[in-house]
């Protein structure tokens, strides 16, 4: 049985509808991510199963039953809020006390917990410190811990690293697996970064206009996106006019603008003469001087120009404009050092891809 | 050029805190005055304030007001608390103007409104109770204004992390809101102290025959003649209020800052 079950939730603000219709179930003791743009939903769904709203439609449960009239105080889910949320006239120990205190805990027994749990999130100085003397990533151990301490059924994490800067917010990421890892505590995330929805996730929700329009593992998200929308929202990607030529168990064969005849992994289900899109990652798209040579058969190749080019330090993207005007970008590791690029702009290339990558989508 | 301009900035400065405080300071001054007359300085002396504490009519009126000014600030903050917290916790436009009007109306239309409505409409007789009711009225607003400003700078999701966290509404407020707005709670109430206490306009209305609090009985006196008695009397209050005051702004700098 799931841990959570979300069934059918619909929530309304006046005209706006905020959730439309979500159904999911998130397991026990998975790390479970809701991604999206801002204004999405996801937070909406996150307060519904924290208590801080109710569905207008459609029910959560836990453990099989119905959260419905049941108090924030009287659910065993914790959240660590965006910005923390520390009671700023507490220290840190008393913070994370908090709701031992409030589950009627004995003192000796709070202690110990306490010292446990600011341990598992690698802060055992400052003790003493009142929050506002605290620094970020600081604070957001403290939360973290005050989340964890009295061992909630699930935690909720509204977008807990977005005030961290770059290099602190890798940190608590691998810290995060880790913790999630160590305590097997359910961890259900909220973010609008698909970054950090791939590193972090066992298995991720992908939301739009309240709607879920995928949820899938994080390799099968960015591999086999179901629409335009999720194959934009996760990662780059390549979008071409296409058409269904053959569909085959073996292969689909699309018709491509600018590229022509293309070869792609089956999808059966789709009838032949289906307008859509052909997406491709840029990294799949192999670029070459001239012709393009592979060890495997690369069965799609296409000419162009280089465009213009991307540096961004471990690789470099390439925007090629083929003959008829339409653009694409391959990707390049610079595996060798102190070299920006391989090419010139306006250099004839050559781009392949095999016929196991890109994905045929037709809304 | 900017010596100049400082120069001028301190002696602009200089003046006007000049008019403000030289006259108070003459009142204080001529309480220690050895002579009957506001006039010369004849030489120091305690004894307008040795006159003052055997004035049976003056402690009277002082420990009447100090009656007044004790109830009508506990319950003002009592009630300004809760309109405190209901101003900042639903957005009715409403409800803030509600509140706050007491504190926005001139002082001679409060007494007036209170004057009428007490005989006229409760048919109540005029005394310390309907000065107190009416000290109450205009310093509740006050309370609100500062424990909502308090409020106002707090990140919302404390309340809701509280909640979250295991605290059932009660407990939300004693171990969080309440302590939080605690210097916001403390500087009103010394606020309303200090308002009722020398509050003239409208307990002069509402006060009635024979009731007298130090205000009244001061503008009483000076009917007849300003004695260092008067003076007296006055630096006791003027000293008192500015007590509160500097102990008010100590608690809470920011909500007297933002809403004065």
């Amino acid at each position: 049985m799931a841990l959570l079950e979300i069934r059918n939730v619909v929530r309304r603000f006046g005209d706006f509808t905020a959730v439309d219709g979500v159904s999911l179930e998130v397991a026990s003791g998975e790390f479970f991510t809701l991604l999206g743009p801002s204004g999405c939903g996801k937070t909406t769904l996150l307060r519904m199963i924290a208590g801080f709203d109710d569905p207008d439609q459609g029910d959560l449960l836990l453990d099989g039953k119905s959260l419905r009239d049941i108090p924030p105080e009287q659910r065993p889910i914790h959240t660590v809020f965006q910005s923390y949320a520390l009671f700023p006239h507490l220290s840190v120990v008393e913070n994370v006390a908090f709701p031992l205190r409030m589950a009627k805990v004995a003192p000796a027994e709070i202690q110990r917990r306490v010292q446990e749990a600011l341990a598992s999130v690698h802060l055992s100085e400052k003790q003493r410190h009142l929050p506002h003397e605290l620094s970020g990533g600081q604070k957001q151990r403290v939360a973290l811990a005050r989340g964890l301490v009295n061992r909630p059924r699930l935690l909720l994490l509204d977008e807990p690293l977005g005030a961290l800067d770059a290099k602190l917010r890798e940190e608590m990421q691998v810290e995060l697996i880790n913790l999630q890892k160590n305590v097997g505590i359910t961890f259900v995330f909220v973010t609008h970064s698909q970054a950090e929805a791939l590193a972090l996730s066992h298995r991720i929700a992908v939301m739009n206009q309240g709607k879920v329009e995928q949820l899938d593992e994080p390799s099968r998200l960015y591999g086999f996106p179901r629409n335009r929308f999720v194959a934009d929202f996760i990662g780059k990607i390549n979008m071409l006019a296409a058409t269904v030529v053959a569909s085959g168990s073996d292969h689909l064969e699309l018709d491509v603008a600018g590229v022509g005849r293309v070869l792609g992994p089956p999808q059966p289900a789709m009838p032949v003469g289906t307008r859509g899109q052909f997406a491709v990652r840029p990294e799949q798209v192999r670029i070459g001087a001239g012709s393009v040579d592979s060890a495997g058969p690369l069965s799609n190749r296409v000419k162009g120009r280089i465009l213009d080019f991307l540096y961004v330090g471990d690789v470099t993207t390439y925007l090629v404009e083929l003959e008829n005007g339409t653009r694409l970008e391959a990707l390049l590791p610079n595996s060798a050092p102190g070299r920006a690029k391989f090419f010139e702009t306006g250099d004839p290339v050559e781009l392949a891809w095999s016929a196991e990558v890109g994905v045929f989508l037709d809304a | 050029m900017s010596t100049r301009r400082s120069a001028l900035l301190w002696a602009t400065s200089i003046a006007v805190y000049a008019f403000l405080y030289i006259p108070l300071a003459v009142v204080v001054l001529y309480s220690f005055n050895d002579s009957r007359l506001n006039a010369e300085w004849v030489g120091f002396t305690l004894d307008w304030y040795r006159t003052l504490f055997h004035d049976e009519e003056m402690l009277q009126a002082g420990a009447n007001s100090l009656m007044i000014a004790f109830v009508a600030s506990a319950v003002s903050t009592l009630l300004g608390t809760m309109a405190g917290i209901a101003m900042h916790r639903f957005k009715l436009r409403v409800l803030p103007v509600l509140v706050v009007t007491p504190v926005a109306m001139p002082e001679i239309l409060l007494g007036v409104s209170l004057l009428i409505f007490f005989v006229q409409v409760l048919n109540l007789t005029l005394g310390l109770f309907s000065v107190l009711i009416a000290h109450i009225t205009f310093c509740v607003g006050f309370v609100a204004i500062v424990v909502r400003a308090r409020l106002a700078g707090m990140d919302e999701s404390i309340f809701e992390a509280a909640r979250d966290l295991g605290a059932t509404p009660w407990q939300t407020f004693r171990l969080v809101t309440f302590p939080l707005i605690l210097p916001g709670v403390i500087a009103g109430a010394l606020m309303a102290f200090t308002l009722s206490i020398d509050d003239f306009v409208i307990t002069f209305f509402t006060a009635g025959v024979g009731v007298h609090t130090l205000p009244l009985q001061i503008y009483s006196m000076i009917k007849i003649a300003v004695t260092p008695e008067v003076n007296a009397v006055s630096t006791l209050l003027m000293t008192l209020t500015l007590g509160l005051i500097i102990l008010a702004s100590r608690l809470a700098p920011d909500a007297l800052r933002s809403e004065s």
